[in-house]
């Protein structure tokens, strides 16, 4: 499972890989596989018939359980009576949660004392000098003035400080930890391997099923909020500058050991500033993934913007959740920006001798926001703000009034794909669906895969949800298709129109960052308290990267390879669907794969909207206070991930 | 190499025992000293619906204008606010439903919670249906004539059985039972939240389509909505003990406020005022639907109030 951390970086690896099988034996290898095909489905029907004999049909037998609540909901009851005068609380944990909330208050003052002016000036300045000094330095600050105009415009001055001092605290917090892991993985392979599947459950464990435990290890606001986004955010660093550092040129370090280095000196003279870009994409990802988490802060009393969409909420308050979203949005679209620019901007700045250069250039900045925090302005003044939630909440009202007819579509989907598809599943005999699996899983990857996978799928029946589990699967199910099929459309469309690419891209970032809890009302209004709510809130969140990573696949097509099939008069169709896609496989299989992991990010959110299943169980694990039942279900999320994830995805890095 | 690496490997280890034995240098503060009283600023939980954000504006309101606290809110759910109170990181809570769990935890067992008194408000939950339905066919509001309408209330997501709309999982409910139990040809769906629920009644309600949900009162979209309430078997002290069991409709609950132990006994004036604290659920009932019908915030909603009410909540000041 790659997060959407390594989306960026990936494509290129994957069509290289690809490029490079052995292109020799083609017909030989087709025989053998088909034979194998043969064997493997005479081998199936035969378990099949087995099975049904020995074992029966029906849902998961209630022997085979293990409930592991009892024991989860016994360990959240021995914190709360021993968090006051334990040790391990008194010298360690609690040192922990108070040294957060100072952290965060202390950036929160300093922010406070800046002043409008300061902060905006800073923003604007750093983003300047970050992007160098040409056309797009401008552009990137123009950018960040008016991310924070609008913030202030909106009302939300004081939240989005707030919001920036914790996201201040747990991007650091989560960039250190994350280069610590990223160092160890990158240094050797056996802690890389180790370290994968901890990755991966730091980012598809919903963040409502360990939030409690957090909350009561400690305690409410700033620490709970703090601790989770790091874990949250924390793997896109890990795992792009363990990239970075495998990935190092090669020449470059025999050059370094020829010079009769030492390992450490090769670390930080060679390796290190080789993976400088790729850690800083990282640091890009880990930005945006804490961000997603600022509304989940706010479920624990974090404060800040989260807080704003929060409690709009309460009140169905459309116009007031969208106008605390939109400063989420912004703020996301200045950090990406700015961190994208100093990563690429390496060398762009202005030629060296030039007073604007360097150490002077970062002086004069500091100088600036120094002169800006003098002038001590306080708040955003109150003068200068404008409420949108009244236009918006009157055109949201427009919208579900006039557009009835999605609440037929909703229907017709539940019917006519939804009911099937999970009927289905739960009518299939509980090993057959293990079968199932592992023959999935197989035929995909290989024999560690499959065991893998049905491993996964057994865990979720021994935790005693398996009809929670496959309710929620047939969702994800139907809502990968819809989201892939829009996605490939869209994304050919946007690699053979360059100019609509420029265009949507506004509107991705958006779908990307607006908190999910901003269109969770006109999602409910327009199509019901229904599955199909959680489907479409889950397509609109996946829908981007699936889109994004399409096209850049198909932009990365050999141009020659194109250019002969034009030359031999293939037309526009042929050399879309002769040339263009198969040579993009790999990068549609890794948008197959992320649409996995994301749509699965948002099942929980689905549990608000009428989902049901295991996002509910999530959240209802979370509001009553009943650990047991949260984690399970988060468990259950992990394990269908697993499952989806080895059968949807090649094993690329094991050979056959 | 190996002895490089095990070399690193005790460097990283001794760094990471350094950084632990420093922070363990002292017990940390467990944040209760900051707790009680000293700074006049007093700490409250705002819950997730609009009746209870209503009191804290108004009791907010008070306190800053006329008794020269500091208030602070923080928002979280309804369990760990329970957990928060108990721990001190907030001073009360002005609205509980009944949690049976935690206050037997909190208040009998470890003692760092106090009962606050009623606020004067009465809830109650219910199996509720739209006027305009219950006028067109009035033998719906008794529980034993609702399988004659299943049919109406089907959804897609009910299959063949009528659909009973569920809110937040916050909410104590113990509808699946009842169902059992009287044997109704029902199904409950779970909103999931209950900004959901709401927008989906709102939406039958424009579109006068029949709806059979779980609701109460007070609650400001009844104002909005009107809905008539099914008569379901006659609640009596303990019917609901077994959860499994119920076959009864759900109590009056008088809504209770708890206090922090330790602001209790130091909070003075703010605990005091608080304690007195009583309204009508038509009086919070006028602040919720300024806030949530209305759409003004809540300070604006509170001040208009505290303003045209001021005999109510003098009473509540504290004798000096």
């Amino acid at each position: 499972m790659s997060a959407t951390a390594t989306t960026v970086s990936k494509p290129g690896t994957g069509a290289g890989e690809a490029r490079t099988r052995p292109s020799g034996g083609g017909l030989r290898d087709a025989v053998r596989r088909r034979r194998g095909l043969f064997a493997g489905g005479g081998a199936l029907a035969a378990l099949l018939v087995l099975g049904a004999v020995l074992l029966g049909g029906g849902t998961w037998p209630a022997g085979l359980t293990a409930d592991i609540s009892g024991p989860l909901d016994a360990a959240n009851e021995w914190i709360v009576d021993n968090r006051d005068s334990h040790p391990l609380f008194l010298y360690f944990l609690l040192h922990l949660s108070n040294t957060a909330t100072d952290a965060v208050n202390a950036v929160y003052q300093g922010l406070d004392a800046l002043g409008w002016l300061g902060v905006t000036a800073a923003a604007v300045l750093v983003a300047w000098r970050a992007a160098g000094l040409g056309r797009r330095g401008l552009r990137v600050a123009l950018t960040a003035l008016g991310a924070f105009a609008v913030c202030g415009l909106l009302g939300m001055w004081d939240a989005t400080l707030l919001t920036i001092a914790l996201m201040v605290v747990s991007v650091a917090a989560a960039a250190v930890l994350g280069t610590l892991i990223g160092l160890a993985a990158g240094l050797s392979d056996r802690v890389d391997r180790a370290l994968r599947p901890v990755l991966d459950t730091m980012q598809v464990m919903p963040a409502f099923a360990y939030l409690l435990p957090f909350v009561l290890v400690f305690g409410t606001g700033t620490p709970a909020a703090l601790f989770c986004t790091v874990i949250y955010a924390a793997p896109p660093m890990a795992r792009l500058t363990a990239l970075g550092l495998r990935g190092a040129d090669p020449a470059a370090l025999e050059a370094a050991v020829s010079l009769g280095t030492n390992g450490r000196q090769r670390l930080w003279t060679a390796r290190l500033p080789l993976a400088r870009r790729q850690m800083l994409l990282g640091l890009n990802q880990t930005i945006m993934m804490a961000l997603s988490m600022v509304v989940i802060a706010a479920l624990v009393g974090a404060g800040g913007l989260g807080e704003e969409v929060y409690s709009a909420l309460a009140t169905t308050d459309v116009g007031k959740a969208f106008a605390a979203g939109l400063p989420i949005v912004l703020i996301a679209v200045w950090l990406d920006r700015t961190t994208a620019a100093a990563g690429d901007g390496t060398g762009a700045s202005a030629p060296a001798g030039s007073w604007l250069h360097g150490g002077r250039a970062w002086a004069l900045v500091a100088a600036a926001v120094a002169a800006a925090a003098a002038v001590r302005t306080a708040g955003w003044p109150d003068a200068w703000t404008y409420d949108i939630s009244t236009p918006v909440n009157r055109a949201q009202e427009w919208i579900t009034a006039n557009l009835t007819f999605t609440e037929v579509w909703a229907r017709e989907f539940t019917v006519w794909l939804l009911n099937p598809l999970r009927d289905a599943l739960l009518w299939l005999p509980w090993w057959s669906v293990l079968l199932l699996v592992a023959a999935a899983a197989r035929l995909v990857g290989n024999w560690l895969s499959a065991v893998t996978a049905t491993v996964a799928m057994a865990a979720i029946g021994v935790l005693g949800v398996w009809t929670k589990s496959l309710n929620t699967l047939s969702q994800v199910l139907a809502a990968l298709v819809v989201t892939l099929v829009l996605g490939f459309l869209a994304g050919v469309l946007c690699a053979r129109a360059g100019r609509l690419e420029r265009w949507v891209r506004p509107l991705l970032d958006a779908m990307q960052t607006m908190p999910q809890f901003v269109y969770l009302i006109p999602v409910v209004a327009l199509f019901g308290a229904t599955r199909t709510s959680a489907i479409v809130a889950a397509v609109v969140y996946a829908l981007p990267a699936v889109v994004r990573i399409t096209t850049q696949g198909l932009r990365e097509v050999d141009p020659a390879a194109v250019e002969a099939s034009r030359s031999l008069g293939a037309s526009t169709r042929q050399q879309l669907f002769g040339v263009q896609l198969p040579l993009a496989r790999p990068a549609l299989q890794l948008a197959v794969n992320q649409g996995v992991v994301l749509v699965l990010a948002v099942v929980v959110v689905g549990g608000l909207v009428g989902g049901g299943a295991l996002g509910y169980d999530v959240i209802k694990g979370l509001s009553r206070g009943e650990m047991g039942l949260g984690m399970t279900a988060g468990i259950a999320i992990v394990c269908l991930g697993l499952v989806l994830d080895r059968v949807t995805q090649r094993t690329s890095r094991t050979p056959r | 190499m190996r002895t490089a690496r095990t070399l690193r490997t005790a460097v990283a280890v001794a760094g990471a025992l350094g950084v632990l034995s420093l922070t363990a240098c002292g017990a940390a503060d467990t944040g209760k000293s900051t707790a009680a009283g000293g700074d006049k600023t007093v700490k409250l939980t705002v819950p997730s619906w609009v009746g209870a954000q209503a009191n804290v504006a108004v009791a907010k309101q008070i306190l800053e204008e006329e008794l020269g606290y500091k208030v602070k809110t923080q928002q979280m759910g309804e369990v760990l606010a329970w957990d928060a109170l108990s721990k001190g990181d907030i001073d009360a809570i002005l609205e509980d439903w009944g949690h049976p769990k935690e206050e037997k935890q909190y208040v009998e067992t470890k003692k760092t919670v106090v009962k606050g008194g009623d606020l004067g408000v009465t809830g109650h939950i219910g199996w509720f249906v739209p006027k305009y339905f219950a006028d067109e066919h009035p033998d719906v509001t008794d529980w034993k004539n609702l399988n004659k309408y299943a049919e109406e209330f089907r959804t897609a997501e009910s299959g063949q059985k009528g659909e009973l709309l569920e809110g937040s999982p916050d909410y104590v409910t113990h509808d699946d039972a009842i169902i059992n139990n009287l044997k109704l040809n029902l199904k409950t769906k779970y909103a999931g939240s209950e900004a959901a629920q709401i927008t989906a009644i709102k939406k039958y309600a424009k579109a006068k389509k029949p709806f059979l949900t779980y609701w109460w009162t007070p609650q400001w979209l009844n104002a909005e909505v009107d809905m008539v309430e099914v008569k379901l078997p006659e609640y009596k002290e303990g019917c609901d003990a077994d959860p499994k069991k119920v076959a009864c409709a759900y109590p009056h609950t008088p809504l209770q406020k708890f206090l922090n132990a330790d602001f209790a006994k130091n909070g003075g004036e703010a605990a005091e005022f608080l304690e007195n604290f009583n309204w009508t659920t038509e009086q919070q009932n006028e602040v919720a639907l300024m806030i949530a019908g209305e759409k003004m915030s809540p300070e604006a909603a509170a001040e208009k109030w505290v303003k045209e009410n001021e005999a109510t909540w003098k009473a509540w000041l504290p004798k000096k």
